[in-house]
């Protein structure tokens, strides 16, 4: 099987362990393998949190500076920071809500410009897929949402070998039971926010 | 019931690599785990913990990893199947107990697991473990995947029975955090109750027993080294004469790269999951068959060296390769790009990789380095510190913690850290060695791991520092696992004691000991001051809840402050302590009210005491 590889870059606290599960158990009800790494530890106290997700027929759980297939922002800085992962002919979705890191409030450093992120990313890749997902997890009713409406515009671009009843079947399952209706809700609505990208 | 303990063999469930671990040692039956956690390892103990609530498992968090070890080789030596699990650093500080348990050995199953950490995700070195398996004789096992992680620790068990020794279980990084569908097998019941044979003559270890021992050792050794001739760890893919030599993660990197570059039918790979001792025999066999041969070994040429060795006894010159320029570095973690790279270029196949965009048109990102979170406790103290000490000239020796980020600006509290509990001895140097302030920091679980015994020296020395004790009631950076300070009644735990700091630095000997609230702002820098004052030894411990961990027991009380409109933009709250829930709107100062937990030092320092507790919305 052809062999799929997604970064996902996010700010510490945004839920993309949660993503992760998420997508592995999609994969697991579609018969893809799936294997997956992530860095824990001192870079989860509000540092950058970097998940690799490799689906198909390979051994290694990381991926290499060039190499991702599909990259997912939560974070519109970060995405532009890991597009060191990307390619030519990488698919990138991105959150447009900025949350700026902390040395910007101190002085060190300036937030950049959300158009330039914009065009930089889109020169350099293949496809860029950009949009508020704060607000639309906002609507879908939990802000925390963020990562499943990400979720939503990553299948729908269907460059994941899964298909969409099956990652519907993993929010069912994997999400707090709690939030199930509003993660359901959340994944539509980004779904349709990278239809209309 | 724990997810771990399920007992469904043959069910595949997504586990990371730590859980699949602790899963194998529960399917081996082990019956005694003891730990004490560190990244990358943290996970299995956690889940081990967790296990044993709800078991008959024996888990503890002990002081330090020369106790953990101690004490598991006790367990093991009464016939328990035990478990002793730490970070690659950790077996350092267990070296002392590693060495003469090999001589003594055991008799359960006893696994030391050593989590090393190439690239440092989180440590202060990446030193490679495998040369404690050849330090002290101990075979070693190196998974390569998340499934075979679970299968190897299982296996890991028996193998130390069968050779009456412990058996190192080596794991990188890449192993502990990943993640995979893990097949799980059958649960072995466990054997909780062990007993102790009396037979001084091999336990005890004078000289005169020793002598023999190590010769015991040795046979051992070459014991381990038959069974890795056929063990089903070592193994070789390919029949090609274009040979490459690997162990863990790197197997899965070369794997991917045969494909990738199609050069399947040219080579031959030998994995090596039972990597110490190495079986000669096997890759004598190896070589003869290869034109030429690539070693693929995250870390030092531990592997490369040895089997240039073996190719000399065998009279083989065909080249061999690892380490050097233009092939594999002794630096940082490996990735699948370079591993393919240095293969293509070592057996000279053409290769196009991936392009990396043209990057030099973007702007600078600002940097997002960890940060202590909003309202933490150590902020408030490195703030009262720093306040107390101006126009001192100061040292600060830290330690290793979450509050190691307070080296961080504004703060910048922190200047020397080596090793777990060595800001206390250091200090002793310091202020020996230089006319300068000393003022050392270290968190509640390091004292009682390393800290201890340095404050004894400083007192026996007569040096003269202040300790400052960050006592945040809870092991933090690891993830909240208790240690000799913590009340366990907050975990809901029964049956431990309980080390009062206070009380163990008064009964060392330590004249000036203050205890301070570091949300007291004010209260704490005259304190702190006069701890500075006293000649000799002074202790200052800081004691508050840490906010991640008093919000997960509920226990904290959350009120937010906001910025008023008394405020003049001094700036003093974010130039001076930095908290993350501060952020700039335009030019003007905000407190994100979801991020703040109302800790209160930005309001107490404050120039203009322009930040306020939210007011409470009206009813109606």
């Amino acid at each position: 099987m052809k062999t799929t590889r997604l970064i996902i870059v996010a700010v510490g606290g945004q839920g993309n362990l949660l993503a992760s599960k998420v997508l592995g158990q999609a994969a697991l009800l579609s018969g893809v393998p799936v294997r997956m790494s992530e860095i824990h530890g001192m870079a989860q106290r509000g540092g950058v949190v970097e998940s690799a997700i490799v689906f198909g027929d390979a051994s290694s759980t990381i991926i290499s500076d060039s190499e991702a297939d599909v990259l997912v922002g939560f974070e519109p800085s970060e995405t532009l920071r890991a597009m060191n992962k990307c390619n030519a002919g990488t698919t990138v979705i991105t959150n447009l809500a900025p949350l700026p890191p902390f040395t910007v409030a101190i002085g060190r450093g300036t937030y950049p410009d959300l158009d330039q992120v914009q065009d930089l990313i889109k020169a350099k890749t293949r496809r860029l897929i950009a949009f508020d997902a704060v607000e639309r997890a906002t609507a879908a009713g939990n802000v925390m949402s963020v990562n499943i409406v990400l979720l939503g515009a990553l299948i729908q671009t269907g460059i994941l070998p899964i298909p969409k009843e099956n990652l519907v079947e993993a929010i069912r399952t994997k999400t707090k039971k709690a939030f199930v209706d509003v993660n359901l809700k959340a994944f539509d609505l980004g779904f349709i926010a990278a239809a209309n990208a | 019931m724990h997810k771990l303990l399920a007992d469904s063999p043959g069910k595949k469930m997504l586990l990371l690599g730590n859980e699949a671990i602790a899963r194998g040692a529960i399917e081996a039956g082990v019956a005694f785990a003891t730990t004490y956690p560190g990244t990358p390892s943290s996970e299995i103990s956690l889940n081990l913990f967790r296990v044993s609530h709800e078991s008959d498992l024996y888990f503890e968090y002990s002081t330090n990893e020369k106790v953990a070890l101690e004490v598991a080789a006790a367990a093991a030596n009464s016939g328990l199947r035990t478990f002793c699990m730490m970070k690659h650093v950790g077996l350092n500080v267990a070296a002392d107990p590693l060495m003469t348990l090999a001589y003594v050995g055991v008799k359960g199953g006893l696994v030391i697991l050593t989590a090393d950490d190439p690239s440092m995700f989180s440590s202060q070195n990446e030193q490679d473990n495998r040369y404690y398996g050849k330090l002290s004789g101990l075979a070693i096992l190196e998974p390569s995947s998340v499934e075979e992680a679970r299968q190897m620790t299982a296996e890991a068990f028996d193998l130390s029975e069968k050779l009456g020794e412990p058996v190192i279980l080596r794991t990188t990084t890449r192993v502990n955090h990943s993640s995979a569908f893990v097949e799980l097998g059958k649960i072995t019941p466990r054997k909780i109750k062990g007993d102790f044979k009396k037979d001084p003559f091999n336990f005890v270890t004078v000289p005169a027993v020793s002598r023999r021992l190590h010769v015991r050792l040795l046979e051992n050794w070459d014991k381990a080294q038959a069974m890795a001739e056929t063990s089903t760890f070592n193994f070789t893919d390919g029949n090609g004469t274009w040979g490459i030599i690997c162990n863990g993660v790197s197997y899965n990197y070369v794997s991917d790269a045969v494909k990738d570059l199609g050069i399947a039918d040219k080579t031959r790979i030998l994995r090596l999951g039972f990597s110490h001792p190495m079986p000669p025999n096997l890759i004598k066999a190896f070589l003869n068959a290869c034109e030429k041969v690539l070693v693929a070994e995250e870390g030092e040429p531990v592997m490369e060296e040895a089997v240039k060795a073996f190719a000399q006894e065998a009279g083989l010159t065909l080249p061999i390769a690892g380490k050097g320029e233009r092939l594999f570095s002794r630096l940082y973690e490996f990735d699948p790009a370079m591993v393919r790279r240095v293969m293509a270029g070592y057996f000279g196949v053409p290769h196009a990789p991936s392009q990396p965009p043209d990057l030099s048109d973007v702007p600078e990102i600002p940097q997002r380095p960890p940060n202590l979170c909003a309202g933490c406790s150590h902020r408030a103290t490195y703030y009262a510190v720093k306040k107390a000490a101006e126009g001192r000239e100061t040292i600060y020796p830290t330690d290793i913690g979450c509050y190691t980020l307070g080296f961080l600006p504004p703060l910048a509290m922190g200047d020397f850290l080596i090793c777990m509990g060595s800001s206390v001895s250091t200090a002793c140097g310091f202020s020996k060695a230089t006319d300068k302030k000393v003022i050392a920091f270290i968190g509640d679980s390091t004292f009682f791991h390393s800290g201890l015994t340095g404050l004894v020296n400083a007192v026996y020395n007569n040096h003269n520092f202040t300790l400052v004790i960050l006592d945040n009631g809870t092991t933090a950076m690891t993830g909240h696992q208790p240690n000799p300070g913590v009340d366990m009644s907050n975990l809901n735990l029964s049956g431990y004691g309980r080390i009062s700091i206070e009380a163990v630095v008064r009964a060392i000997g330590v004249e000036h000991v203050t205890v301070i609230k570091p949300y007291k702002v004010n209260k704490s820098i005259e304190a702190v001051k006069a701890a500075l004052d006293h000649k000799g030894v002074s202790v200052i411990i800081s004691q508050e809840m840490c906010t991640l961990y008093a919000r997960s027991l509920k226990k904290l009380n959350v009120r937010a402050f906001t910025v008023t409109d008394k405020c003049k933009n001094h700036r003093d709250c974010i130039n001076q302590i930095g908290c993350p829930a501060f952020f700039l709107e335009g030019e003007r100062v905000q407190i994100n009210p979801n991020t703040c937990v109302g800790c209160a030092v930005c309001a107490q320092i404050c120039p203009e005491n322009a930040i306020t507790p939210v007011k409470a919305k009206k009813a109606g």
